[in-house]
């Protein structure tokens, strides 16, 4: 357990007592960074969690006093002891003051390897403390082989493709890809040792920190809805979409796009499924006139259901979709519409 | 306002990624070239302030002589400038790309005076090493966000907005900053006449790329497992209708 460090701490230093460094030549150290967002955690950190236990001892990091509360939480996930920045520049998220107090925390304690989730936040934590160190970092990992020369296997291509790697450096640091593996609690129900520490952080890394907020405007698709009615350039205008629209209302779900029809302006780029888009994994994903590019697909393959309707029985939407109807999606949308209606009725 | 925007040449696969036999590359023998999405925006997003602050807008690439490309797009969607770091040993490490870039950024500092804007891709469409940006800013000692959704300047402090759970946050960067920019933060424009033949008599500034290779070797590229089952086909036209809808009622949608 690390100690605060009383008078001597320079500025930038988040004083900890480099006598305290734990298990000399012992079990490995991970160093799991946890996400939250002024104090409400975010569920990605506890499959870092679950994926660090595999790895080694786990040595939680949180930061800002607002996330004190977690460590019970963090216990149960398997930390065995959580390190608490406390500074009055950490009530809310910054990146650079983030990653300096990762950074920091890391030239203290030595860890083998230092482990976050693969969210927007996670990955830019990450590269912050990189960035400081000078270290390799390896993003969105989806598994870890520490005997062979620490080879890790990550997603390039938003998950199209996957890289074997090599990550060269005496501390490895890495994120765990966001849904890789499911959040487990420990078998073996431990709590964690709180170990709180006053940090001190440059003033100018307060440039960076979150300055307002904006709550989510009305009319954003839900990433969430269970039923999925997607249109391409095969719906031909804006005003193609008003039967997909319909289609979706009959079966409380929303309207989803490709990138052809967000790059011709149809429809707003938060609509867009894909690699520089959203993930969605409905019930039912209609791909109606989609022709299943990997970078779109990426974005759809998590559906339970796939309802291809195209006019190319060749297109690879339909080629990798459980269902497909051969057809124009002008005429083929509208008649499912009707047939509902008409077995409702 | 001078601003600077770094963007990566990426082949642009359609239905399917195959690899070179040597695992190392994606074959894009038969494949068109791009800049990731990303950075198209970050693109148009330099071409948006310098129309509405005046000054200048650099476009700059570390990659294989080709990428010279992707850096007359650019120009011909408004970049006033480009710069290429030539490369002719495959691609480079994160580390070492960010050593090369913030290396030829200080020299074209000295020369051209300080960039007031730095923007990057959220991360790279091949890669996603979700890093280079954030390690140049560390090395400049500016400033960054990654994941701009929205950006205005406003007497010498750059707005920034981004997606949370919960709706948008802001962040306000003094300049000289850095800023990662994901797509949907504009919509980019295509090329006009004007721009196309601009870009033909650009001039391309090369700079010698320095770096060491940094600690993340790639060893292989590898297709992720497909999980294949024949395709059901419902049926032809709007007379599927009913097989579609037998469908929806038996997964219990309806
Ligand atoms: C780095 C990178 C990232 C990308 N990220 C994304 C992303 O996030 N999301 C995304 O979607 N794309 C993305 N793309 C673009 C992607 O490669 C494709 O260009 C895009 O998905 C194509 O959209 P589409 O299927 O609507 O259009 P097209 O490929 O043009 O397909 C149209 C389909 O409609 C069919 N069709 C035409 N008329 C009809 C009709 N009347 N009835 C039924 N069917 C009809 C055609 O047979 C065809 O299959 C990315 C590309 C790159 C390089
Ligand atoms: N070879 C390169 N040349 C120029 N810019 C690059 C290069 N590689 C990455 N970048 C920039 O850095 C961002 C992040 O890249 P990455 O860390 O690979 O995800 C990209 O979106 C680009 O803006």
């Amino acid at each position: 357990m690390l100690r605060p460090r009383s008078s001597t701490c320079s500025k930038q230093s988040v004083c900890y007592d480099p006598a305290t460094k734990p298990n000399p030549g012992g079990v490995a150290v991970i160093l799991v960074v946890v996400e939250h967002d002024r104090g409400a955690l975010s569920p990605a950190s506890l499959e870092a969690l679950t994926a660090a236990r595999s790895l080694g001892d786990i040595e939680a990091l949180t930061i800002g006093e607002s996330a004190d509360h977690l460590a019970d939480q963090l216990g149960a996930y398997g930390a065995l002891t959580v390190h608490q920045a406390h500074n009055e520049m950490l009530g809310d998220y910054g990146p650079e003051a983030w990653g300096e107090v990762v950074a920091q925390t890391v030239r203290a304690l030595s860890p083998a390897i230092v482990l976050a989730c693969g969210t927007d936040r996670g990955n830019e934590v990450i590269a912050q403390a990189a960035a400081r160190l000078d270290l390799p970092f390896a993003a969105n990992c989806v598994s870890f082989r520490p005997d062979a020369g620490f080879e890790v296997t990550r997603l390039r291509w938003g998950g199209s493709l996957l890289e074997n790697a090599s990550l060269a450096a005496e501390i490895k640091l890495v994120t765990i890809a966001h849904h890789a593996v499911d959040a487990e609690p420990a078998t073996v129900q431990g709590s964690a040792t709180p170990a709180p520490f006053a940090g001190s952080l440059d003033s100018s890394l307060a440039r960076s920190i979150v300055s307002g907020r904006v709550e989510r405007q009305a009319g954003v698709t839900l990433s969430t809805a269970p039923v999925v009615v997607g249109g391409g350039r095969g719906v031909g205008s804006p005003e193609g979409f008003g039967p997909l629209q319909e289609l979706a209302a009959e079966l409380g779900g929303v309207v989803w796009c490709s990138r052809a029809v967000t790059n011709s302006g149809w429809r707003n780029h938060t609509d867009q499924v894909g690699q520089t888009g959203t993930r969605i994994a409905p019930d039912v994903y209609f791909a109606c006139g989609i022709s299943g590019a990997i970078q779109h697909w990426v974005g759809a393959m998590a559906s339970k259901n796939i309802i291809a309707i195209n006019t190319d029985r060749e297109a690879n939407m339909v080629t990798k979709a459980g269902y497909a109807v051969i057809g124009d999606l002008h005429q083929v949308v509208p008649a499912i519409t009707a047939e509902i209606r008409r077995r409702r009725t | 306002m001078r601003v600077l925007v770094c963007v990566k040449r990426v082949p642009a696969p359609g239905a399917r990624i195959n690899i070179t036999a040597d695992g190392q590359e994606i074959d894009s023998a038969h494949l068109a070239f791009t800049i990731s999405p990303h950075e198209e925006c970050a693109v148009e997003a330099a071409a948006q302030l310098v129309e509405q602050h005046g000054g200048e807008a650099t476009v700059l690439t570390l990659g294989p002589a080709e990428a010279e490309e992707q850096l007359r797009y650019a120009v011909s969607v408004g970049m006033t400038g480009a710069v290429l770091l030539p490369t002719d040993d495959g691609e480079w490490d994160p580390q070492r790309t960010a050593h090369a870039i913030s290396s030829a950024i200080k020299e074209l500092e000295s020369s051209g005076g300080e960039f007031d804007l730095i923007l990057f891709g959220n991360e790279s469409a091949d890669s996603g090493g979700f890093q280079v940006g954030v390690r140049v800013a560390y090395a400049l000692g500016r400033p960054m966000v990654n994941g701009g959704k929205a950006l205005s300047i406003v007497d010498r402090v750059a707005h920034v907005e981004r997606e949370s759970d919960s709706g948008r946050e802001t962040y306000e960067l003094p300049l000289p900053c850095v800023i990662g920019v994901k797509e949907g933060i504009n919509l980019p424009r295509y090329p006009t006449m004007k721009g196309r033949l601009a870009s033909k008599k650009a001039d391309v500034n090369s700079i010698v790329p320095v770096g060491q290779p940094g600690g993340l070797w790639k060893i292989v590229l590898q297709r992720p497992a497909e999980t294949k089952s024949e395709t059901i086909i419902l049926g032809t036209g709007p007379d599927a209708a009913a097989a579609v809808v037998d469908v929806l009622e038996a997964i219990g949608v309806l």
